[in-house]
């Protein structure tokens, strides 16, 4: 079949909804379009809905309500060995008693497909597996199965390929690597990627577009950029990275356009936030500042850089990472500031504990949440 | 002493095989050097005064002339039986291990609850359930399955019906035990490369099930060619096997060489057909 004169191979997923039979609602009328060939992340902690939403597009579970489409092919209730969607296993699910080729050659021979031992020695080059075919599943090490698994999914060149933590067995070394080669792999095939992960890093490292999934829902969905340089709510701003959260209280608007930002004050010291990065229309919020984009200064020298400006805090703990340091502040007003700073060594040295700081960010960088979302949300997770 | 001590202490394998070995060599070796040479011995003795051991072979050719078609029904019931076992075996097995539940647990349970009876209890109580003037021959007689002169009991049906009753948990629990261990993801994965459902069966379950199915084999197969009191409380004069001679003629008949040779044949040929099985089996490639 070929793909080129049609209109575009979508995944489309629409209303779609899982409730289980003891009433726990696993996903509740997700509406998701997942453009033809791009690596999409499902990024959310363990039950928030994202492996059964896999599991309905991958046919193994039927969903309550909503349609599934690929194209304008209605696969909602199609049997899991109709579908052109194939699954990369978290536990991988090789079969022990067949070899690694004949683990490959599975899905081709059960469709019937001419010159099978062709395509499995071009997948297992391609997986560099070439050595391995010959072997049972059983002696071949976790990063070796993880290909296995991919091999014997991707040979059937399915339209979707969905990926359940297909890394999650894997040591963080190997796992970074296995980042980047699946990434590489993904842009030689032009195959539709679903990747389902809690890992935040992995999914920012490898998707185009990541949607963050919380009890059932999509909080939110976007480039791994947007999403963490303008997160909507409080658990996508905590699960994504990490956030200071700040009680504040809108007192106006000015500018206009691109310009356009809201003034909020924060225990008595008013701060500008772009109004493209509020999420919130009532007179609460939180604003929000990523650790990262806080700059700290002994108290009374001057900060290097133009922004909101605190005075007043002091340094409660630091913890040196050797790339960077973290820092904890106590604010004036009795709450914590997190601060990560880059070990440039311009102090030449770290900010004692006990010391007097002047804290402050760039306005663009802040952005303002609803004060009705729990300011711990998508911490306590994964 | 102090060389015998050396040796265990580097070999404990030896301290923790020493008991079995020590088992079998008095309640397996003995007696069966001892069965080897009754085999041998003149059958002109009694089991009073005892016999000589003369190394007379005439004894093997003697029971297999004699016996040989008692022999040949006992493979051929015992082959049917096990056959029954394995299809209704396996279909129980596999329901228990994946579709129970939480039922899991009663059901095995249920499977083994016969054990809680005696054996010959078990058998005898087929005897009335199979009796001409019981249920089961009632209906199938109303049914015109069977004809109204028609009977189970006495028959070669009631004996091989009473070998798969009696052998059944056999083969449930070795198929039980390695069909449970069958990973669930590996029937979805082979869902997920277009395999449907038979296909799935037929190229993950049942070659992952291999090793209980050799083994429920085994433990069904050697004991039902071997068994007598089926036979006997279930069948008549033309439905014996070969343990009913076996057993007649070391009780009855009180010719002991006759009746171990019969039992060293009966042996040997469950042993070659094992070995055979077992090989075309190819249980070592299992994992």
């Amino acid at each position: 079949m070929s793909l080129a004169d049609q209109s575009p191979r979508n995944l489309r997923l629409t209303g779609l909804t899982k409730r289980y039979p003891n009433g726990f609602v696993a996903v509740k009328s997700l509406d998701l379009e997942i453009p033809q060939g791009s690596f999409f992340a499902l990024l959310g902690p363990s039950g928030c809905g994202k492996t059964t939403t896999l599991r309905m597009v991958a046919g193994l579970e039927d969903p309550t309500a909503g349609q599934i489409h690929i194209g304008d092919q209605d696969i909602t209730h199609a049997r899991p060995y109709r579908r052109p969607v194939n699954t990369v296993f978290q536990s991988y699910a090789l079969f022990p008693h067949l070899t690694i080729a004949e683990n490959v050659a599975f899905g081709p021979k059960r469709r019937g497909v001419k010159d099978v031992e062709q395509q499995v020695k071009d997948t297992l080059e391609l997986t560099e597996l070439t050595e391995q075919a010959a072997k049972k599943p059983a002696q071949l090490s976790g990063g070796q199965q993880q290909r296995v698994a991919l091999a014997r999914a991707l040979i059937n060149r399915p339209e979707v390929l969905l990926l359940d933590e297909p890394l999650g067995a894997l040591d963080l070394k190997l796992r970074r690597a296995m980042q980047i080669e699946l990434k590489q792999l993904q842009d030689e095939v032009g195959i539709t990627f679903v990747h389902v992960t809690h890992d935040q890093e992995e999914a920012m490292t490898m998707a185009d577009t990541v949607a963050v999934m919380n009890a059932g829902v999509i909080e939110q969905m976007g480039s791994p950029y947007d999403l963490y340089t303008n997160p909507a709510t409080t658990f996508v701003a905590n699960f994504l990275g990490r956030s200071n959260l700040i009680k504040g209280t809108v007192v106006g608007r000015e500018g206009t356009g691109a310009d356009a930002v809201v003034k909020v004050d924060v225990y008595g010291t008013v701060v500008s936030i772009p109004a493209a990065k509020v999420h919130t229309q009532s007179n609460e919020g939180w604003v929000g500042v990523r650790p990262e984009k806080v700059l700290i200064q002994p108290a009374g020298t001057p900060i290097d850089a133009p922004g909101e400006h605190f005075s007043g805090a002091v340094v409660v703990s630091s913890s040196y990472l050797g790339v960077s340091t973290e820092y904890v502040l106590r604010m004036p007003w009795g709450g914590e500031l997190m601060c990560f700073e880059q070990n440039t060594g311009r102090r030449g040295g770290l900010l004692a504990v006990g010391s007097s700081v002047d804290v402050s960010w760039n306005p663009k960088f802040a952005f303002l949440l609803d004060s009705s979302q729990d300011a711990g949300a998508g911490l306590e997770a994964d | 002493m102090g060389a015998l001590q050396r040796v265990l202490l580097k070999h404990p394998a030896y301290f923790l095989i020493a008991p079995a070995a020590l088992w079998l060599l008095v309640f397996f070796l003995f007696p069966f050097v001892s069965l080897l040479s009754t085999s041998l011995s003149d059958p002109s003795g009694s089991p009073i005064t005892g016999y000589e051991m003369t190394f007379r072979f005439q004894n093997y050719a003697d029971v297999l002339a004699d016996y040989w078609p008692y022999m040949v029904r006992s493979l051929v019931y015992a082959s049917i039986a096990t056959l029954f076992c394995l299809i209704l075996g396996y279909v129980l097995a596999y329901a228990i291990a994946f579709k129970a539940g939480r039922y899991k647990t009663i059901l095995l349970v249920l499977v083994v609850a016969p054990f809680f009876t005696s054996f010959l209890v078990r058998t005898l109580s087929w005897k009335l359930i199979l009796g001409d003037d019981g249920w089961v021959v009632g209906t199938l007689q109303a049914l015109h399955f069977l004809p109204p002169d028609g009977r189970l009991l006495a028959t070669p049906v009631a004996v091989v019906a009473g070998l798969i009753y009696n052998f059944l948990p056999f083969m449930i629990l070795p198929l039980y035990a390695s069909l449970e261990k069958i990973d669930p993801r590996l029937h979805e994965a082979s869902l997920d490369l277009y395999a449907n459902p038979i296909r799935t069966f037929f190229k993950v379950t049942w070659p992952l099930s291999l090793p209980g199915v050799v083994g429920g084999v085994l433990l069904t197969f050697i004991p039902a060619a071997g068994d007598f009191i089926n036979a006997s409380l279930l069948g008549n004069p033309n439905t014996q096997m070969v343990g009913n001679k076996i057993q007649q003629l070391f009780t009855t008949a009180g010719d002991y060489p006759h009746a171990a040779a019969l039992s060293v044949i009966l042996m040997a040929i469950i042993v070659v057909m094992v070995l055979f099985y077992v090989r075309r089996a190819g249980t070592e490639d299992l994992v």
